[in-house]
């Protein structure tokens, strides 16, 4: 899951499959190298050129690690981590996934100043940690709306959808809940909050929708014309890439806006658990959290936020989540979703 | 005799350890109770989450559907942070979950949830199992649905609970110690007001014991009341005793020596008068040991049985002095009676001071040259009063003060004058009845010097 198009980076490899070192998909290896001979390395689904400053702030404080940053997909992260591929801290937008990992053990616990200064709703048996926080958001097309209101909910959508078929057919756009863990996790929560939402998705399966992978194509549809809705955003590329006042707008459901938390965990078999404990440390501190929302445009923790918007729901990190990880439940699920949006 | 422990402490002692054993019992009961309702609540936020799921099983024509309810494992995650486990199997073959988390040992039966623990990936979990019989593809088959939990909220809430049991059973010990402090105190307050009762009794005290006591002391200030009663009796009968004593022994001393001198006076035989001087003597001789065995006994008798009362000592002293002054003359001793003006007073027995007064001076007069010179003197200093009495006698010879206080002792060198060793024995013991002190030893330049020093007060 990429959110960033990828852009040159130095010392960015490709990596497929590379034997018996990765059984999973490497998409970017990138090494930052340090005055001695610590190493941290640390898996992550978050694009290098995003996370690059966070880095770089890191080896100021700490100039002798030398940093090895490997981004891939959260499915091939969760199984990297299941295979106890050697890394020290592991980041991943897919909680449901992330859940999964310290439940069965591969997480080690930690406890420390900045990790119990963290809200109670941001983390997980000292195990899991959230850092940032991303309200899952639609982007609609003001053009595309012309002559109507836009909507703010989904009932919204839905009656206006319903209302104009012909308007908005081919222009809907979602994520392919089997192509993306994000999607997945997005239309899961989706599914357990209402049953609008598989109201939503009946409505958007007969306006042939098309599906992405990623939030970047879905916001780049929009600014391109080709989209009207695009559904289940990330909030934060949404805001990076769209002008204000532009054609694109943002809008967060005011009957509720799930929250996702970008979660960090240190995989029992860590080679250094320590560096990655500090790394950790450095990721929710003041410093860290700033440079998360000023350098990587990902919101920081922030209570006060969620205090501030009522429709605000942070997915909870639960055994909840572990429902639709079941391969059983995947499968019940996403068969039912192509029922309903996939439609002949 | 030291005394065999103390009640207050035995006591206090002994309700503390019941205080103790009942704090722990009070803790364990707790920590029984609250383990047991923190576990029959998980147990029941398990069951519910296992029924849940059997409950959306589905039968079919294309085998076993699964609809896990989210708020299945949901509700379980909301009593803390505990990791859980799931597996669902048909028969041994494992539907979804995990599949090698453990059995129960026995069916469960139905929708009831049997409830066991066990160790699963390097924890202990608590695992609710159910059964449900579901109709697939035409046939019945009996699908098992376990859900574990970690047992870190159970066990987190447990150890709440046990330093909760153990603030409530130290706060009850610490009542208890106070409440058992009080009830020692308020038990032992008729006990010891008797013992005070019966310390502040003077000697001669001996009314039988009347303040009314608890129903357990009765029998003790029975013995008590009868004890003294025997006592009395046998204290007045001593008394008569000695009374009588002295009487039957020296009234016919008496007329023996009326009657040997009567005889003396009438015979001219030289021979007869010597026999007659000695039986005078053997007579003297045996009256004042008498007198001095009583005086003794008297002694002892009254320093048990005194009666006290305000003694003037100059005039004591002079007047004891007095009554010897017919002895004294008769051998040309000399007694000079030295005592100041100021009144001194000492809070004493008056028979028992002066019988002490009495020996010191016979014994001074006793062993005193003819022409000789007895000094009496009294004076007060710091507290005390200091009565001397010295001679121009023989002295003490090589033996000590110390070893002539002694009952039946005698000097060396006084074989030659009648005396029965009693005397500064009496003078001895009533010193030690008043608490002061007598010492006697040579006086340089020959002679005795007595000193008998009584506390004033």
């Amino acid at each position: 899951m990429r959110h960033f198009d990828l852009t040159a980076w130095i010392g960015v490899a490709w990596l497929a499959l590379a034997g018996a070192a990765a059984a999973f998909e490497i998409e970017e290896d990138t090494t930052f190298a340090g005055t001695g001979s610590a190493q941290i390395s640390v898996l992550s689904t978050t694009d290098t050129q995003a996370f690059a400053p966070v880095i770089i702030a890191f080896q100021k404080d700490r100039p002798d690690v030398t940093v090895r940053y490997v981004v891939a997909n959260s499915q091939d992260v969760f199984s990297a981590v299941q295979d106890q591929a050697a890394f020290d801290l592991v980041i991943s937008s897919a909680m449901d996934l992330q859940l999964k990992l310290a439940n069965d053990g591969f997480a080690q616990g930690y406890s420390s100043a900045a990790t119990t200064g963290l809200p109670s709703w941001a983390k997980w048996r000292d195990q899991l940690f959230a850092f940032a926080q991303e309200p899952v958001v639609m982007v609609l097309s003001r053009a595309g709306f012309d002559g109507l209101p836009l909507p703010r909910t989904r009932a919204d959508l839905i009656r206006t959808l319903r209302d104009h078929p012909d308007r908005f057919a081919g222009r809907v756009g979602t994520y392919d809940p089997q192509q993306s863990g994000a999607g997945y996790l997005f239309a899961t929560q989706d599914a357990r909050q209402s049953d609008t939402s598989w109201r939503l998705a009946e409505v958007m399966g007969g306006l042939d929708p098309q599906l992405f992978t990623a939030s970047g194509d879905m916001i780049a549809g929009v600014q391109g014309g080709r989209l009207d809705v695009a559904l289940n955003v990330l909030g934060s590329y949404a805001a990076a890439r769209l002008p204000v006042g532009g054609d694109g707008v943002i809008v967060a459901p005011q009957d509720f806006t799930h929250v996702l938390l970008r979660t960090a965990l240190i995989p029992r078999d860590a080679a250094a658990p320590a560096l990655g404990q500090a790394f950790l440390d450095f990721l929710l501190s003041e410093e860290g959290q700033r440079l998360i929302e000023d350098e990587t445009g990902l919101p920081r923790i922030n209570e006060a936020a969620l205090a501030a918007g009522p429709h605000l729901r942070p997915i909870r990190l639960d055994p909840g989540l572990l429902v639709f990880v079941d391969p059983l439940m995947r499968q019940r699920f996403l068969e039912e979703w192509t029922a309903a949006v996939v439609q002949p | 005799m030291r005394p065999a422990g103390s009640i207050r402490q035995r006591l206090v002692l002994t309700l503390l350890v019941v205080a103790a054993v009942l704090s722990g019992l009070l803790y364990l009961s707790v920590r029984t109770v609250a383990d047991a309702a923190v576990e029959t609540t998980q147990d029941s936020i398990l069951g519910a989450a296992t029924v849940a799921i059997a409950e959306e099983l589905r039968g079919g024509d294309d085998g076993l559907s699964v609809d896990i309810p989210y708020a299945a494992f949901s509700m379980l995650g909301a009593t803390g942070e505990d990791r859980v486990f799931y597996r669902i199997l048909i028969g041994e073959q494992t539907v979804t979950g995990y599949d090698d988390l453990p059995v129960p040992d026995q069916a469960p039966s139905g929708l009831t949830p049997y409830f066991y623990s066990t160790a699963y990936q390097d924890a202990q979990v608590r695992v609710g199992a159910v059964t449900r019989t579901v109709l697939v593809d035409g046939s019945q088959v009996i699908v098992q649905v376990l859900v574990a939990q970690t047992r870190t909220t159970q066990d987190a809430i447990s150890r709440q609970m046990a330093n909760r049991a153990a603030a409530l059973g130290l706060g009850f010990f610490a009542i208890a110690a106070v409440l058992s402090l009080l009830t020692a105190r308020s038990v032992l307050q008729p006990l010891q007001g008797l013992a005070e009762a019966m310390g502040r009794r003077g000697p001669q005290d001996l009314r039988p014991f009347e303040r009314s006591v608890p129903l357990e002391l009765t029998p003790l200030t029975g013995a008590l009341n009868g004890f003294i009663a025997r006592l009395r009796g046998a204290l007045s009968r001593t008394e008569t005793f000695i009374t009588e004593a002295a009487h039957h022994v020296r009234t016919p001393l008496a007329t023996v020596r009326a009657q040997a001198e009567i005889a003396l006076r009438q015979t001219d035989d030289d021979a007869t008068r010597a026999t007659l001087g000695r039986v005078i003597r053997a007579v003297d001789d045996s009256a004042r040991s008498a007198g001095q065995l009583l005086d003794h006994a008297t002694v002892v008798y009254r320093t048990d049985q005194r009666s006290d009362e305000v003694l003037a000592l100059g005039p004591l002293i002079t007047d004891v002095a007095a009554a010897f002054h017919t002895t004294a003359d008769m051998r040309d001793i000399t007694i000079k009676v030295d005592v100041p003006h100021d009144t001194i007073a000492l809070r004493f027995d008056r028979l028992l001071l002066e019988s002490a007064l009495r020996n010191l001076i016979d014994n001074a007069i006793k062993y005193s040259f003819e022409d000789g010179s007895i000094a009496i003197a009294l004076k007060a200093e710091a507290g005390q009063a200091i009565i001397t009495v010295k001679d121009r006698g023989r002295g003490l010879g090589d033996d000590s003060g110390q070893r002539l206080a002694g009952r039946f002792q005698r000097g060396a060198n006084v074989e030659d004058v009648i005396g029965s060793g009693l005397g500064l024995t009496i003078v001895r013991d009533v010193a030690r009845a008043v608490g002061g002190s007598f010492t006697i030893r040579n006086r340089e330049g020959g002679g005795t010097c007595a000193i008998l020093i009584l506390p004033l007060g």
